[in-house]
């Protein structure tokens, strides 16, 4: 620019405001930014204290547990991250469960349809790519109502949520499929060094994502959107393109989940992701995301499914009523979303009503 | 007169058989502040709509520095200069200063060789020498913009305007929602723009603040241009009659 910087000949203001948010960012904050984690500290310490007091054995310093725990994070993480950028978006995303399951299904017909005459390689390869490609077309649909018919996320997507169950059933003949293949066996159970493939490549996967929506434009677009559409929109950002690509790919990662689901089960069944549906929603909430959207991280998100695969199995390694489950995970997203709230009024930042 | 900045002749908006803008006549010159007055309904939105590339108008020209332009979208008229600044703040309240100023052209780099990543330096510099460029000093430059005041937030829209370097800005309502402080600010924000050289139209339905930071003043009555004065030449009681049309 070549304006001169020392300008206001006129000088009808006063010295420069003071900038008020120096001291903004308290303590509050920055416990309210961990609070996923801080559940999670907290539950590992409860379960690891209840085990030694009750049956002497340990909790989290046993491989075994550990492994399991992973394991069952998966199929949630994999929803609640593509439900993370939608949720940041302002949208959420219900046909997600769903779609899950009728990718586990696609998934392990092309299996066995490609393996006989291609092997077990071109086999699982086919699989993979069958299941994600054919969870992109809910997801294509989802994202043509929800950013040019303009329904509101949450009618199209549980529209959606329907169809694709219908539909996985209908292609699984009301039953579920089992798969034959190895290598497709070996994926979903065997493990290296103690770590689980399916883990390897959900973690692999979190990195992605993580950078996709930190380090992106497609990210950094999502949280604006999420926080104010018009201007998003004012800014020449192309908001109709973005939110079809949102929950291409949010469906994308369901297609994934659906996919290990088979392999880890060596069967795809419709109702693969039926027990997921709120759980990922559930995920991203206790993450620290927002319900009315420009909030959320993935890693968050990792910390929220990680607490809630922690309450299930903790309960029932101590050997607790499986009912307890919910009372705990509902009583950690309401607490989660109080020290939202409270973190929002003591930062002294504006609060939408 | 120093250099015309931007003309519009004989400019009208149909809506239907409603003339919401009918042979509007305005120019704004290198370094003057023209403000839009005019009833609710006069037309001033409409006008700067059809400006800045939201309307396309129904008829009438706009030349842009000697060349006349047409606009179908907002980001080509932004792209030639003309930046717009709304009353309801068009930020986005969770990102920083920086990400608010590159919103929709965020500047890439490369980490480690190979790996596109948002270029948050550059975007952290700009907003400095930016906010600086306005007389705002802000400390903490990642904080996301809902931490600000109402006048800093004001001064972030300009500032991107000023980051892109518009040469013509118009600001639609720019005091309407602050406190009385920081309207001041604002208002000498207005100032130092002028002084870099910009044009600047002010729509505003405050007269102290008009005749504050204005040189013209065009008064709009049901889409028609109903006086246009310099406002050294003029009063309030003036503009209220002619806004009025007693």
């Amino acid at each position: 620019m070549s304006t001169p910087t020392e300008a206001s000949p006129d000088s009808g203001h006063g010295k420069p405001q003071a900038d008020h948010a120096d001291q903004a960012r308290t303590l509050v904050q920055h416990v309210a930014d961990l609070r996923a984690w801080l559940f999670l500290a907290a539950l590992v310490v409860g379960f690891e204290f209840w085990a030694r007091v009750s049956f002497g054995g340990t909790f989290i310093l046993n491989t075994f547990n550990l492994q399991s725990i992973a394991i069952f994070a998966v199929a949630p993480l994999l929803l609640a991250t593509g439900q993370t950028f939608v949720i940041i978006s302002g949208g959420i995303d219900l046909s997600l469960g769903f779609i899950m399951g009728l990718a586990a299904v696609v998934a392990a017909h092309t299996i066995n349809a490609v393996t006989p005459g291609a092997g077990l390689l071109v086999g699982v390869l086919a699989g993979f790519l069958a299941g994600v490609a054919i969870a992109c077309i809910p997801g294509m649909i989802n994202g043509l109502l929800v950013s040019r018919l303009k329904v509101p996320p949450f009618i199209g997507t549980l529209g959606m949520f329907g169809v694709a169950r219908g539909t996985a059933f209908l292609l699984a003949g009301g039953t579920t499929v089992p798969v034959s293949n190895n290598l497709f066996a070996m994926i979903g159970n065997g493990r290296i060094w103690g770590i689980p493939y399916i883990v390897i490549i959900t973690a692999v996967f979190m990195l992605v994502m993580h950078y996709v929506l930190s380090q992106t434009k497609f990210g950094q677009h999502n949280y604006a959107i999420g926080a104010n559409v018009q201007a998003a929109r004012r800014a020449g950002i192309d908001v109709k393109g973005h939110l079809f690509r949102l929950y291409v790919l949010s469906a994308a990662c369901a297609g994934l989940a659906g996919v290990l689901y088979s392999a880890r089960f060596n069967a795809g069944a419709a109702q693969a992701g039926e027990p997921l549906l709120l759980d990922c929603v559930a995920a991203v909430v206790i993450g620290g995301a927002s319900l009315f959207g420009g909030s959320g991280t993935i890693l968050g998100t990792i910390a929220g499914a990680l607490v809630i695969a922690v309450i299930q199995y903790g309960l029932v390694f101590v050997n607790v009523e499986p009912f307890w489950q919910f009372i705990s995970v509902g009583v950690v997203i309401i607490i989660s979303v109080l020290i939202d709230q409270a973190q929002r009024r003591f930062a002294g930042g504006r609060v939408d009503e | 007169m120093s250099e015309t900045l931007l003309e519009v002749r004989n400019l009208s908006k149909h809506f239907g058989a409603i003339r919401a803008l009918d042979n509007f006549d305005m120019t704004i010159h290198r370094g003057e502040v023209v403000a839009l007055a005019g009833d609710n309904g006069a037309g001033k939105t409409t006008m700067i709509k059809t400006i800045s590339g939201v309307f396309r108008p129904t008829s009438g020209e706009v030349i842009l520095r000697g060349e006349p332009v047409s606009f179908s979208t907002p980001q080509e008229a932004r792209d030639k200069g003309i930046e717009t600044i709304y009353q309801d703040l068009a930020l986005a309240d969770n990102l920083s200063i920086g990400a608010n100023i590159f919103l929709g052209r965020e500047p890439m780099t490369k980490k480690w060789g190979f790996l596109p990543v948002l270029d948050r330096k550059t975007m952290r510099e700009a907003a400095r020498e930016t906010m600086a460029l306005l007389d705002f000093h802000v400390s903490r430059l990642d904080a996301p913009v809902s931490n600000f005041s109402g006048g800093q937030r004001q001064a972030v829209a300009i500032g991107r305007a000023v980051h892109w370097n518009a040469q013509i800005l118009i600001m639609d309502e720019p005091t309407a929602a602050l406190g009385v402080p920081e309207q001041r600010k604002v208002l000498s924000l207005i100032r130092q723009l002028k002084a870099q050289g910009r044009g600047i139209i002010f729509i505003s339905h405050n007269l102290q603040d008009i005749f504050a930071v204005s040189d013209r003043i065009i008064v709009m009555r049901r889409g028609i241009k109903a006086g246009e004065r310099a406002i050294s030449e003029t009063t309030h009681d003036e503009v209220v009659k002619l806004m009025i049309g007693g």
